[in-house]
């Protein structure tokens, strides 16, 4: 198997008429790394996978893919293989016929596509289903004969469009890691698109988070859920709750903000936009359900917000608790669940304690519309 | 209301129905095995296979079969090509021109193939004409002209057909080919053209039906090659034979077993299909367990019985000679106009005694014309005109004869009228 090759986007602008899909995006994928781009429906990271793999000439800017400008290639000739979001497996072709495809077009024996056929099929834990119909396979099987047809050709870039959305969710969590297994089995570049932040956290070696056209920040799983660098990725991204209001005072990474209705609250400015905040300036604090500490109250630590819990609810691995702040505020708190005693609060008004390296401050800006 | 009662409507509209349907095709058939020489169906006289020899004697209705098959091939080859190519274009053109390139395409259907037909043959002169060739080119050939006349709406049956294909195909099929690799003609001939095979071939029926029952296109164009549907109304003007009947019903039964043997073929695959889809992994690869020809398989049983029945039928025809038959009708029709001839006689006799009791002075007015028996029933004998005869003659000879000659039975013998009239 090829080893996978970088993927460059340089200043990619994509237009459609009057509308932008895709606005100056730089992205320097690494060879070999596993890079989601997660964005809500429309955001044009579709658009951007269709211009990689060929489908779309950018209006501007350039693809690089190994250091090659791709400027005028056609999608078959470009080192790239795409997964469709519908699969799109060929419905008269034989399941190893559909594997071996790229051969036959390069002209290869039946009997030597059909052995590469096999052993694909191997890979994917599907032996000896070679000779049924696409549509004789359940959805899951399907998904791996798309990825092995895509790993046929030997691409040294493997393009998936949302290839997971379409199966149930226990299927989804085991493609999940059976995809990340395929991905360091081969050791080929994975450009993932995604609108689910699980997948996209559980996989990626790196995240692109986009809005509407635009690349809001590029890092590990980790980076993008801790240190969001704008209020859409860090809304987007995981559940948070947000708290409006000025900034008072800024010294270093710590800035005091004074909230619209919980008071003053201390938190850290988010890495990407240190310095970048003043006195006076409208701002936002994102903080974690997972990041509150429920306490009674009288044991207010340094930093707290008050609030009446109105609804409890479990879920599981977490129980939810939903409270309302001062002003009808809505606070949602997460408290993991490692079979401690529950007594409900239902009513009372409750302490929520957090640590400032838990509170991102930023400047304020558009939040994502679930 | 009582639902056996609807019931029992229900089954008497269907028969209604059928009968409308299918009841012409059926008594046609039977004409062809009937031998009268004019079609009919009643009296059955004598079942005859002869229709069908004398069918297959005629050069001329041979000769437009030929012209036929040549012609609906040709059709058939261009309005597949055509239609598809329209097909392909609707579905890539600007959506804001799809609307009136559909109206364009569709146009030939609308307008009437008489039309059609005369505007393939005065455009095509001018053509002709213009790259200053001769009467006897290819361009001016009834062949090249009826194919393109009949090609020109036909075409747009088979891109109707194969639009409606087209419209289930997911682009992203194309796209996934060119993404591995494949070259634009490869994707189309490995991809969109096994997609688009089923609705080819069913477009290319419908060419090929269309082609061969067209007339009104047809007979401005054909020039030197007339077609079946020409030969066979020309005939029709000078009188019909149950040959035609016969060529009627080889159609009909080709027909019938054309859309058994689709539809069984049909039935087999999904039966085929459903057996796979039950089978496990080991039975898949240890050899697919197909079911029999038949099981389960309704039209494929009619097929069968009815390929016997065609077997058998021309196997009768080959050693059947109904000559027996005919001559013994010819024999019973010739015995019951004598008959009836005798009855007459009998009758007339009898009221000529009467006569004679009641006036024996007067006499027999028919004796004369009965002796002058002529082809046209003695109607322009004088002597009929009067009023009393002059030549006795020996009348019960002469009226025998009349009637024995006559080959309607005597119905229109004068001296009936004449019996009767006195």
């Amino acid at each position: 198997m090829s080893a996978g090759v970088g993927v460059d986007l340089e200043n990619l602008w994509i237009r459609f008429g009057d509308f932008v899909a895709v606005r100056d995006a730089n992205v320097n994928i690494k060879g070999g790394d596993f890079f989601s781009f997660l964005g809500p429906s429309g955001c044009g990271k579709t658009t951007i996978l269709r211009a990689v793999s060929g489908f779309l000439e950018p209006s501007e800017g350039n693809i690089l893919i190994g250091g090659k400008n791709m400027k005028g290639v056609g999608p078959n000739k470009r080192p790239t293989a795409l997964i469709f979001q519908n699969l799109a497996l060929f419905p008269l072709m034989k399941v190893w016929e559909n594997i071996a495809f790229s051969m036959e077009i390069k002209g290869a024996s039946a009997g030597e596509r059909r052995k590469r056929a096999d052993e694909l099929l191997e890979m994917i834990a599907l032996e000896g289903q070679g000779d049924k119909l696409p549509s004789e396979l359940s959805g899951g099987q399907r998904q791996r004969v798309a990825i092995a047809r895509a790993l046929c050709a030997e691409p040294h870039v493997l393009l998936l469009d949302e290839p997971l959305s379409a199966l149930d969710l226990k299927l989804r969590q085991h493609m999940r890691t059976e995809l990340r297994e395929i991905q360091k089995r081969v050791g080929i570049t994975f450009i993932y698109i995604t609108h689910d932040q699980g997948e996209a956290l559980t996989m990626s070696d790196s995240i692109a988070v986009m809005r509407a056209g635009v690349i809001d920040q590029i890092g590990d799983g980790k980076t993008i859920y801790n240190d969001p660098a704008t209020p859409f990725a860090a809304s987007f991204v995981g559940e948070n709750n947000v708290f409006r209001g000025k900034v008072k005072q800024v010294s270093g990474d710590r800035v005091l903000v004074q909230s619209n209705r919980s008071g003053e609250l201390l938190a850290r400015v988010s890495t990407a936009n240190v310095g970048k905040m003043k006195e006076g300036d409208s701002a936002m604090i994102f903080i974690r359900p997972e990041a509150f500490e429920l306490a009674r109250t009288g044991t207010e630590g340094d930093h707290y917000v008050s609030a009446r819990v109105v609804n409890e609810e479990f879920e599981g691995n977490v129980f939810n608790i939903f409270m309302e702040g001062d002003g009808g505020k809505e606070i949602k708190v997460s408290l993991p669940n490692h079979g401690q005693s529950f007594d409900s609060h239902k009513g009372e008004t409750m302490t929520l304690r957090y640590d400032v390296r838990n509170a991102v401050a930023m400047p304020a800006g558009v939040l994502a519309t679930e | 209301m009582n639902t056996s009662l609807i019931r029992v409507s229900v089954w008497i509209y269907l028969a209604i129905f059928f009968a409308y349907l299918l009841g012409p095709l059926v008594i046609m058939s039977a004409t062809a095995f009937n031998s009268p020489a004019f079609p009919s169906a009643t009296p059955w006289e004598c079942l005859t296979f002869d229709w069908f020899s004398a069918l297959f004697q005629d050069a001329r209705i041979l000769n437009g079969i030929k012209n036929s098959l040549i012609i609906g091939a040709g059709t058939v080859v261009l309005s597949v090509l055509m239609g598809l190519a329209g097909a392909l274009l609707l579905t890539q053109i600007w959506p804001k021109l799809r609307a009136t390139y559909y109206t364009i395409i569709i146009a030939p259907i609308l307008i009437p193939g008489v039309v059609l037909g005369i505007s393939t043959l005065v455009f095509w002169d001018r053509v002709n004409r213009m790259l200053g060739l001769g009467p006897d080119s290819a361009l001016s050939s009834g062949l090249f002209l009826t194919v393109i006349g009949q090609s020109t709406f036909i075409a747009s049956y088979c891109m109707l057909v194969l639009v409606a294909r087209l419209q289930r195909y997911d682009v992203a099929l194309t796209e996934a080919a060119l993404d591995l690799g494949a070259t634009h003609a490869q994707a189309f001939r490995k991809v969109l053209l096994p997609f688009m095979r089923p609705a080819i071939a069913s477009s290319a029926v419908l060419a090929f039906l269309a082609s061969f029952e067209n007339y009104n296109t047809t007979t401005f164009t054909f020039g030197e090659y007339p077609t079946l549907t020409i030969e066979l109304a020309q005939k029709v003007r000078y009188g019909i034979s149950p040959a035609i009947s016969s060529l009627a019903f080889i159609i009909v039964v080709l027909t019938v077993f054309a859309a058994l043997a689709n539809e069984a073929l049909i039935r087999r695959r999904e039966l085929v299909a459903a057996a796979r889809r039950k089978a496990t992994v080991a039975e898949l690869t240890g050899g697919l367990k197909l079911p029999g020809f038949l099981s389960g398989n309704t039209a494929a049983v009619l097929l069968v019985v009815m390929g016997i029945g065609t077997v058998v039928v021309l196997g009768t025809a080959a050693t059947y000679r109904p000559d027996q038959c005919i001559a013994d009708v010819r024999e019973q029709k010739r015995l019951e106009a004598e008959k009836r001839a005798e009855e007459l006689r009998a009758r007339r006799d009898a009221e000529r005694k009467e006569k004679s009791t009641a006036e024996p002075a007067a006499p027999a007015p028919s004796t004369g014309a009965g002796n002058n028996s002529g082809s046209f029933g003695n109607v322009f004998n004088p002597g009929t005109l009067q009023d009393g005869a002059t030549t006795p003659a020996p009348d019960a000879q002469g009226s025998t004869g009349s009637g024995g000659n006559s080959g309607f039975g005597g119905v229109f013998d004068p001296n009936a009228l004449q019996g009767s009239g006195n």
